[in-house]
């Protein structure tokens, strides 16, 4: 029972702190202390799970599988306590990065550090889940803070926006996914993704409810990322929410809901040569690839037509969600691990890239237009650098971390046999350039506007400096974060 | 495995069937006779005075939510009491962190002032 509760850890130290962050903002009026309470919190989260991370896995061998608290519910160590390191870790960039921000444009910071821990809880215990209820219920805590993050600033008419539509189209994809866990449930008799696979193993499952489950969580799942047919909501919310919330939302939100995908595809698509189990495998497998090709096209085409920088980024978040659902299609170890790897990569250059936006932006969202940009390598250089590092590594630049991640997706297609899904990436990585190097065109070669724009950092240096600094050193030493990612799956 | 679920369907059918039959029956048979009182809204309660499309204060949602909380949490300690000795110790610990979870919200419920009226 202890070595259980060491590895429980991370979960209960980020509960007690969602916890007593919210009676501290009921109790005391000055903010500055949450903002430490919250700062402090996922410090120790992190300690916490590096600490579960390094445990070693004799240990975790030794745990016997009968007489647990958590029933076997919580999955232990490997990938789990990772994302919580990286969850963590991006929750803690945004915090840094939203004080500032949020002060200068809305003046209240109520309960926004507290949404921000709660929020991190949430993709936490979804990293953690061994059973689809307890992926269900993190999933949950993490779009239901969303929701209220993106309605902050609730004296905007386009927050309000954001966060109605948000929280209207999300309940109703709920639905679905409740639905096809159900189904997925009396299909297997089982909510248990272990046991879900070994009875598929085995050929106890009905095959029309497995395939009508699989299908309605795929619908559910494509939701939270913001896959191809069920993408419209990603622009509107993530250009009127807070940029800073946004820049959490379509990074950090993203990775958590491609882990749901990893963990709930990697059980029910076991590689096993039962014919019928094999002919479904490939129809849910092409099923997948074929929505990740249209997502990406369509993310990217959309994108060239933008003008603000934030829609574009929302359109550019679409596209890559088409890239990481590559390995979930190919649906082998090499493609979980350039999912995690450009997991990580994608948080650091998404959230850095909203950073910069989040400087700049002035009264409710102006100051962000493509031209706005035109000549500030002139006013400021060093922000001006920042962002075209980011540019470089979401269009996927070698020397930076985005372009492993994709290379590690691509070669993952190709061992899975899709090389047509490959091209089409490559293809539409290409399309992206376009935009991306749009934005380093107009800071760089274009005369600065009369007014020039004041830049305010505040304590975002740190976040933009850790997002740099990860892009290199995982750009240019790719096999740390690989080789780690390698022992997972 | 369909043949299970005949009864069900002859449960829905004959369900419909029965409800529709005497609704359209004491439409056609019952006797009508109509008088003001009848066709008030409420027969045996206050008259309207307004339209019931009407804004009203967001108050009222914020209480009857809490109200559902706390009224959830009674659901959970009713089976917990009754089994409370064959639950032993690890009920009793879960359901005081329930508990104090819940006493945190509470908390702030009453800090933020969403139980106060004016």
């Amino acid at each position: 029972m202890g070595i259980e509760l060491q590895y429980l850890l991370p979960i209960i130290t980020i509960s007690f702190f969602v916890v007593t962050a919210i009676v501290f903002d009921a109790l005391l009026q000055n903010k500055i202390f949450s903002f430490v309470w919250s700062i402090i919190g996922l410090i120790v989260v992190i300690g916490t799970a590096s600490y579960t991370f390094v445990i070693p896995s004799l240990e975790l061998m030794n745990l016997s599988k009968e007489g647990l608290i958590t029933k076997n519910m919580v999955f232990f160590g490997g990938y789990a306590s990772f994302f919580d390191i990286v969850f963590a870790g991006a929750g803690l960039m945004t915090i840094l990065a939203s004080r500032v921000y949020i002060k200068r444009e809305y003046k209240e910071l109520n309960e926004y550090y507290s949404l921000i821990l709660i929020t991190v809880s949430g993709m936490m215990l979804i990293g953690h889940s061994n059973n689809l209820l307890i992926l269900f219920i993190g999933i949950e805590i993490m779009s239901i803070s969303f929701y209220v993050l993106a309605g902050y600033f609730r004296n905007s008419i386009k927050s309000i926006e954001a966060s109605l539509k948000y929280f209207l189209l999300g309940s109703f994809a709920t639905g679905f996914l409740v639905y096809g866990i159900a189904l997925l449930y009396g299909a297997t008799g089982s909510l248990d993704l272990n046991i879900i696979t070994s009875n598929l193993i085995a050929g106890k499952f009905n095959h029309i409810y497995f395939l009508l489950g699989s299908g309605l969580i795929l619908i559910g799942l494509s939701f939270k990322v913001a896959a191809f047919p069920f993408h419209q909501w990603a622009p509107d919310v993530y250009q009127g929410s807070p940029t800073v919330a946004s820049g959490f939302m379509s990074s950090a939100g993203k990775a958590a809901a491609m882990i749901a995908f990893i963990i709930v595809f990697k059980h029910i698509l076991p590689a096993v040569n039962n014919p019928v189990l094999i002919k479904d495998t490939h129809l849910i497998q092409n099923i997948i690839a074929v929505l990740a090709a249209c997502t990406m096209l369509l993310g990217n085409f959309t994108a060239l037509a933008q003008t603000n920088v934030k829609r574009m980024l929302a359109y550019s978040s679409v596209a890559h969600a088409g890239y990481l659902l590559i390995g979930i299609a190919s649906n082998n170890s090499t493609g979980w691990t350039g999912v995690l790897f450009y997991s990580v990569a994608y948080i650091l250059m998404q959230l850095g890239a909203f950073i910069v936006l989040s400087v700049i932006e002035r009264n409710e969202q102006s100051n962000l237009e493509l031209s706005d940009f035109a000549g500030l390598s002139r006013s400021h250089p060093i922000l001006a650098a920042l962002m075209a590092v980011f540019m470089l590594s979401l269009a996927g630049i070698p020397p930076f971390a985005g372009f492993f991640g994709k290379y590690y997706l691509f070669v993952s297609a190709v061992k899975a046999d899709y090389v047509w899904l490959t091209i089409v990436a490559v293809i539409s990585s290409i399309i992206s350039m376009y935009y991306y190097i749009g934005i380093i065109l107009q800071m760089y070669f274009k005369d600065p506007r009369s007014v020039a724009l004041e830049a305010d950092y505040g304590l975002a240096r740190i976040p933009l400096f850790i997002a740099v600094a990860g892009l290199v050193i995982f750009g240019v030493f790719p096999s740390l974060l690989a080789d780690v990612a390698y022992y997972f799956f | 495995m369909t043949l299970e679920y005949i009864p069900l369907v002859f449960m829905l059918v004959f369900g419909f069937g029965i409800a529709t039959v005497f609704m359209y029956l004491s439409e056609i048979l019952g006797a009508k006779r109509s008088t003001k009182e009848k066709n008030t809204t409420y027969e045996s309660g206050m008259t309207p005075f307004k339209t019931a499309r009407d804004r009203f204060s967001v108050k009222f949602y914020l209480v009857a939510m809490l109200f559902l909380v706390f009224d959830i949490e009674i659901v959970f300690m009713y089976p917990w009491a009754v089994q409370f000795k064959q639950l032993g110790s690890t009920g009793f610990i879960a359901m005081m962190l329930f508990i104090v979870l819940l006493l945190s919200g509470y908390i702030y419920v009453i800090k933020k002032g969403a139980l106060k009226w004016d």
